[in-house]
């Protein structure tokens, strides 16, 4: 068997247009060997989720700039356990206020990665957690 | 419970189709049965390749053809290859981008692939992954290729139609007289044909088309004369052209019985690749895993022995040829 690659589609879900972080965080997880599916601005949680079920992601990291982290990000986790795909793991990031995120960790986002975090981190935590 | 997964991609689940592909392109040991349940459903999907180079706008001309391919009541199966980093072998796939319109469309299934370490445009599983989507009933498949430079033609060893995408701005007329990726075009699509410089692309490309009339002649083989096509894509311009030559190619094919030919020609190939891929890791396992590579290999080192008689001999052991 050859080498299992870590899959994971980056999205932007809603209406927000800035996505150079988005951008950067797909090219250090193609640094980290990661295959990346960047499916680019104003995605819909259920387009996000077709994406992962048609690629078989194994983690679904979501970028918001805008505030509507609360909505969309626990949505794009409840389509996932519609489609049997709960084995994903989901991350997201970008401007989250820090009282906002047990309820996000509660909807079933795994980690939240806030401005500054450090890069290392982020890969770190995808390659130790998701599914084998 | 075991899911039978060979079944559901039979009944078309694209959460079989996706598990199914990613089997092939790990080379998963699973991925062998289900493959062999699914080849006597395979062969009744058209295959069209769009390759071109670099920002020509082939994932821009998939979406759009898919869009068209739509509305005559097809389904669609998309491959869509970019490049996997030689130093660390991530990748970023970015075809998804352009797609947006047809991702939620049932009718669609669209799947990235990096081609990790595969030359020649495409991935080594592509071709086993047209046959998945083609058992789960996707009428036609688009193969979208990496941006090829002049010498990348695999696509055309597995797509009964290939679309090579042109733009105006990169080369002069010496472009289009060479060899290689300009050969296995069925269809040239001159694409952003808003733009300076694509009428003069678009002269010099049926130039080509015209002389190799001239010099190759037209027998049974070199029947079809390649159609050549200007499109907007991006504006949704020339896409009904591009669908109507690729339409008329597969009637040609099928007229002239060449579509048999060529899909005969696949399968020598892809069955050759195949023994050759088993074969070559077979020996590769059981040399490295015994330890014996590297002794083979220090020998050779030490000019002990030569790396001629060395396979000669490896092959006298390995592989007895049956009398008669």
């Amino acid at each position: 068997m050859a080498d299992k690659k870590i899959k994971i589609i980056v999205a932007k879900p809603g209406l927000d247009g800035h996505d150079r972080g988005a951008k950067l965080l797909s090219r250090i997880f193609a640094e980290a060997g990661m295959e990346v599916v960047y499916t680019g601005l104003r995605q819909t949680p259920e387009m996000i989720v077709e994406a992962a079920l048609q690629e078989d992601a194994d983690v679904v990291g979501l970028s918001s700039l805008s505030g509507v982290h609360s909505h969309f990000f626990p949505k794009v986790v409840e389509l996932l356990k519609e489609k049997k795909l709960d084995d994903v793991l989901v991350v997201g990031g970008g401007i989250i206020p820090l009282e906002d995120i047990p309820e996000l960790k509660k909807a079933g986002i795994a980690e939240i990665f806030g401005p500054g975090t450090p890069t290392p981190t982020i890969v770190d935590f995808i390659t130790g957690n998701v599914r084998s | 419970m075991t899911i039978d997964y060979a079944g559901e991609v039979l009944q078309g689940s694209p959460r079989a189709v996706a598990r199914v592909i990613s089997w092939l392109e790990n080379e998963d040991e699973l991925a062998r049965p289900c493959m062999e349940s699914l080849y006597p459903h395979t062969g009744r999907a058209y295959v069209v390749g769009i390759t071109g180079s670099p920002g020509t706008g082939k994932s821009t001309l998939t979406d759009k053809l898919t869009q068209h391919i739509r509305k005559k009541g097809l389904t669609v199966g998309i491959i869509a290859v970019d490049p996997s980093s030689p130093f660390t072998g991530g990748a970023v796939l970015g075809d998804r981008v352009r797609m947006s319109e047809i991702a939620q469309d049932p009718g669609v299934f669209i799947r990235s692939m990096a081609t990790r370490g595969f030359l020649g445009g495409l991935s080594q599983a592509a071709s086993k992954v047209v046959n998945v989507m083609d058992a789960s009933g996707k009428d036609v498949i688009l193969i979208e290729t990496v941006g090829v430079g002049q010498d990348e033609v695999e696509v055309m060893r597995i797509a009964d139609t290939t679309c090579l995408v042109m733009a105006p701005g990169l080369g002069d007329a010496i472009q289009s007289m060479k060899a290689g990726v300009m050969e296995i075009a069925d269809i040239y699509v001159i694409n952003k044909s808003d733009r300076q410089g694509a009428d003069q692309l678009f002269v010099e490309v049926s130039h080509r088309v015209d002389q190799d009339v001239h010099i190759k002649g037209r027998n049974r083989n070199r029947s079809w004369i390649p159609s050549v096509v200007p499109t907007a894509a991006v504006n949704d311009i020339g896409i009904t052209d591009v669908l109507d030559a690729i339409l008329s190619h597969q009637d040609h094919l099928e007229q002239t019985g060449t579509l048999m030919e060529k899909r005969r020609e696949r399968t020598r190939q892809q069955t050759l690749q195949m023994i050759h891929h088993e074969v070559f890791s077979l020996l590769r396992k059981h040399l490295s895993e015994s330890g014996r590579m590297e002794q083979l290999v220090d020998a050779i080192m030490n000019h002990e022995q030569d790396p001629y008689s060395v396979v000669q001999q490896l092959l006298s052991e390995w592989i007895k040829v049956p009398e008669g």
